[in-house]
C-alpha cells in the first residue's frame, strides 16, 4: 500500500486517539460537546480516508451519518439541551484529571500489545485500525467510570461508537450490514438521550449522577 | 426445506414487526390489546410451523436444529405473555398509572421487542443477529422506563447505560470474528454467516478467536445478566411493568444466552483456540453464589425475582461452560424450563402486585387465603424454581449437579451449596408470602390464568415425563454444542 | 588550523546566542505590544536593562548566604553553555558531542536547582512559593521533555541534537503524527518552563501568578542582571531547539564551508523572527490558566510524549 497512503490513515486515527485524551481532560461541558464534534469529525475524516484507499465507496455512507449525524447534529441538540437544564458548569471527575489520563495511556499502551500481534496476519493497515480502535473504546470506557455526570456518560458512549466505526471500517469488507447498524444506533441513542435528559430533569432539576444515587438500585 | 418454510420464516418476522406499525396508531385500548394477543398467537403458529418445514439457509436468515427450539419457545412465550399483559394493562390504566397514549406506545414496543428477539434467534449473520439484539434491548429500556417516577428512571438509565456499554463490546467481538473468517473464508455475508463461520472455524487464527470471545462473552454476558455485569437487572425487574420483567427474564437473557452459544460452537470448533468452558463455568458459578445470597434480604417481590433469574442463568452459563452431551442437555432443557417457570411467576406476581398496591414484601400476606389462585399459584410457582422435584427444573438441576461431580467434585459442592441456599431464601420468602393472616388489598383480581396455568402444566409434565420426540430433539442439539 | 576555525565557529555560535538573547525578548514584547495597539519598549531595551543593572550596587539581605551570592554565576554559566550546545545556524559544530539532549536537559535542571536554592535562601515566603511552584512545574515537565525528545530519537537514532537535525532534513521521514504531537507537547513543556502564558505572566508581579519572579525578588544589581540574561538565553533556547528540530531546514551541516554557516545564521534568525511572532500572538490570544490547572496542562504534555513514542511502536512494528 502506498506509504504515503498509510500515513494518512495512521494520522487520522492516531489523531482520534488524541482527540479521545482530549475528552479525557476536559472539565467544562460546553467544551466537552465542542471536543465531542471533533472527535466525530475525525473519525468521518478517517472513514471518507478508509473509502478511498480501500475503493469502498459504500462506507463514504458512512463517513457522511458520522458527519451530519454525530459531528453537527448532536452536539446542536446537545448544547440546547445544556442551555435549556441550565448545566453548564464543571464535571466532577472521580480521580483526578491527571491521574485518569495516565490509566488512559495504560489503557492504550495495553491495546496496542494486544492487537498489533494477534492481527499480524491481516494487513498493516487493519493492525493500526483495530488497534487505535481498541485505544478509543477503551478510552471511552474510562470516561464512563470516572465522570460523575450523565451528560459525560452519555458522551463517552458515543465516542465508544466511534471507535467501533473505526473497527469496522478497518475490516476490510464487512458488509453493509454493519452501516445499518451504526446509523441506527446513532439514532435510537439520539432519541433515547432526549427522552431521558428531559425526564431526568423533570424530576432531579440536576443530571449529576450522584444526586440520581439517591434512590439507589440495591435497596431491599 | 423448502418454499413453505421461508414464507412462514417470514411471517415470524413480518407479523410482529407489521403490528407495531399497527398498534403505534389504533387508538381503543381493548382492541389494541386483543390485537396484540392475535399478534403474538399468529406469530407461535408460524413458528411451530418451522418444526415441521424448513428454509434452506440464506445469507440473512437460517432454522437450523438450534434455534428452532427457541424460536418457538420465544413465541409461546411471548403469546401468553400477551395475555398476561392484557388484564395486566386494563388494570394500570384503571389506576392511572399509565395514559393511553403510553399505552399505544407499550403495545407498539411489545411487538417491537418480539421482532427483535425473533430476528436474533433466526438470523444467520453475525452483524444483523447483533442489531436485532441491539434493538431489543433498546425497547426494553424504553418499557423499563415507562411509569417516569425517579427509580423507574434511574433503573432504565442504568440499564442503558449497561446495554450499551455490554453491546459496543459484543460488536467488537463480532468485528474480530468477522476479521477472523474473512482472511479463511474471503470478504462478504459470508464471512458473516453462522452456518459458513461453524463450518470453516477449524482454519481461524486462535488468537483472533480468544479475544473475539472474551469480548463477545463480556458483552453479551452483560445481557445475559452474569455477575459482575448485572447490576441492570434486578432494578430493571422491579421498576418495568410486569410484562416486561416476564419477557426479560424468560426470553431476552436467553435470547443473550443463545448469541453466547452460537460463538462458542465457533470457537468449540477451533483446536487452538482456548476452551471456552472454564471462563463460563467461572462466571457461571459465580452469578450462581452472589444471586442466592443476594436472595435472603429482599423485600421487593419482583426485585428477588429479578434475583432469581440471574442465579438460573448462572446455572445454565455453568452447565455450558461444563459441556458434555448431559450437561449441554440440562442446560437447554433447563434455559427451556425457566423461561416458562419465570414467567408464570411474574404473571402470578404481577397481579398480586396489583391487588395489594404494593411491591413490597412485608406488606403482602396471606395470599392463599385472600386470593386463592394466586396464591396457590405462587406456591407452585416458587417450588417450580427451587428446583423441588418433581418439577422439570429439579431434574435439569439434578443432572448438572451430577455430571459436575463427576469430573469436578469441588465445583460441584459449591453449586449445590448455592442452589440450597436460594432454595431455602425462596421458601422462606414463600412463607411470609403466601400463609398466614391476609395483610394488604383484598380486591379480586380480575386476571386471566390460563396463561399460568399453561406454563404450570408444561413443567410439570416435563418433570415427570418428557416426550421422547424432545428428549432426542434436546440430545442432539447438545452433541452439536459439544 | 582548521581546528582553530572550527573553534572560533563555536565560539561565534556562544557569542551569537548571548548577543541574540535580549533581542529576541525585546522583539516579543514589541510584537505584543503593537498587537495591543501600543507603541511598546524600543527593541534594545533589554540590553538598556542588563546594562543598567550591571552598574548598579548589589543590596543583600542579612540573611543571604553564599548560596545566594554564588547561584547567578551558577545558573547564567549552565544556561549559556546549553544555549551554546544548541545547533541554531550549524550541526556537527566542535562541541557537538556534548550536545546531548539529555546533557542539555540536565545543565537546565542544575540551573533551575540553583535558582530554587537561591529563592529558598533569604527566607522570605515569597521566594518560598516561587521555589516550590517552580520545582511543581519542573516536576512535570521534565520527565514531558524527555519523553518528547526520547520519540525523536527513536526515530533518529540517536540522541545528539545534530544528528536529529541532520536525519529530521534527510526527508524520508515522511508525514509522521508523531512527530506532529512531539512538537505540541515542546511548545507546551517549553511555554510552562519560561513561564509564559497560560502558566505564567512574564509581565506582572502579582502574587499569585509569581513563578520565576518570586524566587528572584531579592535580587538586585549585577546578580539579577545575570539572572535575566539567563532567562533570555533560555528562552531562546527553546525557541533554537524547536526550530532545530522541527524545522531543521538551512542548518549548515558539517563539512560545508563558510557561506553556509552565513547562509546558516540567516535562517536563523529569519527562524527567530517567526517563532517570536507566533509566541506574542499565542500569549495575546488566549489567557493564563489557574495554578492549580498547571500540573493537568504539563500532564497533558506528558501524555503527548508517551503517546508519540506508542504510536511510533505501531508504525515502526507495521
Amino acid at each position: 500500500m502506498d506509504p504515503l497512503a498509510l500515513d494518512v490513515a495512521h494520522l487520522l486515527a492516531g489523531g482520534l486517539v488524541l482527540v479521545s485524551f482530549m475528552l479525557l481532560y476536559q472539565d467544562r461541558m460546553t467544551g466537552l460537546v465542542n471536543n465531542f464534534a471533533l472527535h466525530a469529525l475525525v473519525v468521518s475524516l478517517s472513514v471518507a480516508w478508509q473509502a478511498h484507499i480501500q475503493h469502498a465507496p459504500h462506507l463514504y455512507i458512512t463517513a457522511a451519518i458520522a458527519l451530519i449525524v454525530k459531528a453537527i447534529v448532536i452536539p446542536l441538540a446537545l448544547h440546547r439541551i445544556i442551555l435549556q437544564l441550565g448545566i453548564h458548569r464543571t464535571i466532577e471527575t472521580v480521580v483526578g484529571i491527571g491521574q485518569t489520563m495516565l490509566a488512559g495511556i495504560g489503557l492504550v499502551a495495553l491495546s496496542i500489545m494486544v492487537m498489533l500481534p494477534i492481527t499480524a496476519r491481516a494487513g498493516t493497515l487493519t493492525q493500526q485500525d483495530l488497534a487505535f480502535a481498541l485505544s478509543v473504546l477503551l478510552l471511552g470506557l474510562l470516561m464512563m467510570i470516572s465522570r460523575r455526570n450523565a451528560v459525560s456518560q452519555v458522551i463517552g458512549f458515543m465516542s465508544i461508537e466511534n471507535g467501533l466505526i473505526l473497527a469496522a471500517t478497518g475490516a476490510k469488507g464487512m458488509p453493509l450490514v454493519v452501516e445499518i447498524s451504526v446509523a441506527f444506533s446513532i439514532l435510537i441513542a439520539l432519541i433515547v438521550i432526549g427522552v431521558f435528559l428531559f425526564r431526568i430533569r423533570e424530576r432531579f432539576d440536576t443530571v449529576d449522577i450522584h444526586a440520581l444515587h439517591e434512590y439507589r438500585g440495591e435497596q431491599p | 426445506m423448502t418454499e413453505a418454510g421461508s414464507f412462514f420464516v417470514d411471517a415470524v418476522l413480518v407479523i410482529p414487526a407489521l403490528s407495531a406499525a399497527l398498534l403505534a396508531v389504533l387508538p381503543d385500548d381493548r382492541l389494541t390489546a386483543r390485537l396484540n394477543v392475535l399478534a403474538a398467537l399468529l406469530t407461535f403458529l408460524a413458528a411451530t410451523v418451522l418444526f415441521f418445514e424448513r428454509p434452506a439457509p440464506g445469507h440473512y436468515l437460517i432454522v437450523d436444529d438450534l434455534n428452532v427450539v427457541f424460536i418457538v419457545l420465544s413465541t409461546f412465550v411471548g403469546f401468553t405473555t400477551s395475555v398476561f399483559s392484557g388484564s395486566y394493562i386494563a388494570h394500570e390504566l384503571e389506576t392511572g398509572r399509565l395514559t393511553p397514549v403510553y399505552l399505544r406506545f407499550y403495545h407498539a414496543m411489545y411487538q417491537t421487542l418480539m421482532f427483535g428477539m425473533n430476528l436474533a434467534l433466526l438470523s444467520n449473520n453475525v452483524g444483523l443477529m447483533w442489531v436485532a439484539i441491539e434493538l431489543a434491548t433498546l425497547t426494553t429500556v424504553l418499557m423499563v422506563g415507562i411509569y417516569r417516577t425517579p427509580a423507574a428512571l434511574e433503573a432504565a438509565w442504568k440499564y442503558f447505560l449497561l446495554g450499551s456499554v455490554g453491546i459496543a463490546l459484543a460488536l467488537f467481538g463480532t468485528i474480530l470474528v468477522y476479521l477472523a473468517a474473512h482472511s479463511v473464508v474471503g470478504e462478504g455475508l459470508d464471512a458473516m454467516a453462522w452456518n459458513v463461520l461453524v463450518r470453516r472455524a477449524p482454519e481461524f487464527d486462535p488468537a483472533l478467536l480468544n479475544l473475539a470471545f472474551l469480548f463477545l462473552l463480556l458483552g453479551y454476558g452483560t445481557k445475559v445478566g452474569l455477575v459482575p455485569l448485572h447490576a441492570w437487572l434486578p432494578d430493571a425487574h422491579a421498576e418495568g411493568p410486569t410484562p416486561i420483567s416476564a419477557v426479560l427474564s424468560g426470553l431476552l437473557l436467553n435470547v443473550a444466552l443463545f448469541a453466547v452459544l452460537r460463538f462458542k460452537s465457533v470457537m468449540a470448533a477451533n483446536p487452538g483456540a482456548f476452551a471456552p468452558g472454564p471462563l463460563m463455568v467461572s462466571l457461571g458459578l459465580l452469578s450462581v453464589v452472589f444471586a442466592s445470597f443476594m436472595l435472603y434480604r429482599r423485600h421487593d417481590i419482583k426485585r428477588m425475582f429479578g434475583y432469581s433469574s440471574i442465579e438460573h442463568m448462572g446455572i445454565v452459563t455453568f452447565a455450558f461452560g461444563m459441556g458434555g452431551p448431559l450437561a449441554n442437555f440440562a442446560g437447554l432443557l433447563h434455559m427451556t424450563l425457566h423461561s416458562l417457570t419465570k414467567s408464570a411467576i411474574f404473571y402470578c406476581v404481577g397481579h398480586i402486585a396489583q391487588v395489594k398496591g404494593t411491591q413490597h414484601m412485608p406488606d403482602i400476606r396471606g395470599l392463599t387465603v385472600s386470593h386463592p389462585a394466586l396464591g396457590w399459584g405462587l406456591v407452585f410457582g416458587v417450588a417450580a424454581i427451587a428446583g423441588l422435584p418433581p418439577m422439570g427444573l429439579f431434574m435439569t438441576e439434578f443432572l448438572i449437579v451430577t455430571t459436575t461431580f463427576a469430573r469436578h467434585p469441588l465445583l460441584a459442592i459449591v453449586l449445590g451449596l448455592a442452589l440450597l441456599v436460594a432454595f431455602g431464601a425462596l421458601l422462606l420468602r414463600l412463607n411470609g408470602l403466601a400463609f398466614g393472616d391476609p395483610r394488604g388489598g383484598r380486591a379480586p383480581a380480575r386476571a386471566s390464568f390460563v396463561p399460568v396455568v399453561a406454563h404450570f402444566a408444561l413443567v410439570l409434565v416435563a418433570g415427570i415425563w418428557l416426550p421422547p420426540a424432545l428428549t432426542a430433539w434436546f440430545q442432539h442439539v447438545a452433541g452439536l454444542l459439544r | 588550523m582548521a581546528i582553530a576555525l572550527q573553534l572560533l565557529v563555536q565560539i561565534g555560535q556562544m557569542a551569537l546566542v548571548l548577543a541574540l538573547a535580549p533581542l529576541f525578548a525585546g522583539y516579543v514584547r514589541k510584537v505584543k505590544a503593537h498587537l495591543l495597539r501600543r507603541q511598546g519598549p524600543p527593541l534594545a531595551q533589554p540590553y538598556r536593562e542588563l546594562l543598567r543593572l550591571l552598574r548598579k550596587d548589589v543590596v543583600l539581605a542579612d540573611s543571604a548566604s553564599w548560596v545566594f551570592r554564588v547561584a547567578p554565576y551558577l545558573i547564567f554559566a549552565a544556561t549559556w553553555v546549553a544555549v551554546s550546545l544548541v545547533p541554531t545556524f550549524a550541526a556537527g559544530l566542535i562541541f557537538s558531542y556534548a550536545a546531548d539532549v539529555i546533557a542539555i536537559v540536565a545543565l537546565l535542571g542544575s540551573a533551575r536547582f540553583m535558582l530554587a536554592l537561591a529563592g529558598l535562601d533569604v527566607g522570605t515566603s515569597f521566594g518560598g512559593i516561587g521555589s516550590s511552584r517552580e520545582m511543581l512545574i519542573a516536576s512535570l515537565a521534565e520527565p514531558a521533555m524527555l519523553m518528547l525528545v526520547f520519540t525523536l530519537s527513536l526515530l533518529a537514532g540517536s540522541t545528539q541534537l545534530s544528528s536529529i537535525a541532520a536525519s529530521m532534513q534527510a526527508s524520508d521521514v515522511g508525514l509522521k503524527f508523531s512527530i506532529a504531537l512531539a512538537l505540541l507537547g515542546l511548545i507546551m513543556v517549553a511555554l510552562a518552563e519560561n513561564a509564559r502564558i497560560p502558566v505564567d505572566n512574564p509581565a506582572t508581579h502579582l502574587e499569585l501568578t509569581m513563578v520565576h519572579e518570586a524566587m528572584i525578588l531579592e535580587y538586585s544589581g549585577r546578580h539579577l542582571a545575570l539572572i535575566e540574561a539567563a532567562a533570555f538565553l533560555k528562552l531562546l533556547l527553546y525557541v533554537s531547539v524547536i526550530a532545530c528540530v522541527f524545522f531543521p531546514w538551512g542548518i549548515a551541516l558539517s563539512g560545508q564551508g563558510p557561506a553556509a554557516y552565513f547562509a546558516g545564521i540567516g535562517v536563523y534568525v529569519l527562524k527567530l523572527a517567526a517563532g517570536g511572532f507566533v509566541l506574542a500572538v499565542f500569549e495575546t490570544a488566549i489567557a493564563k490558566m489557574r495554578v492549580f490547572r498547571v500540573p493537568d496542562f504539563l500532564g497533558a504534555a506528558l501524555m503527548l510524549g508517551f503517546l508519540a513514542t506508542l504510536l511510533l511502536f505501531v508504525t515502526m512494528a507495521g
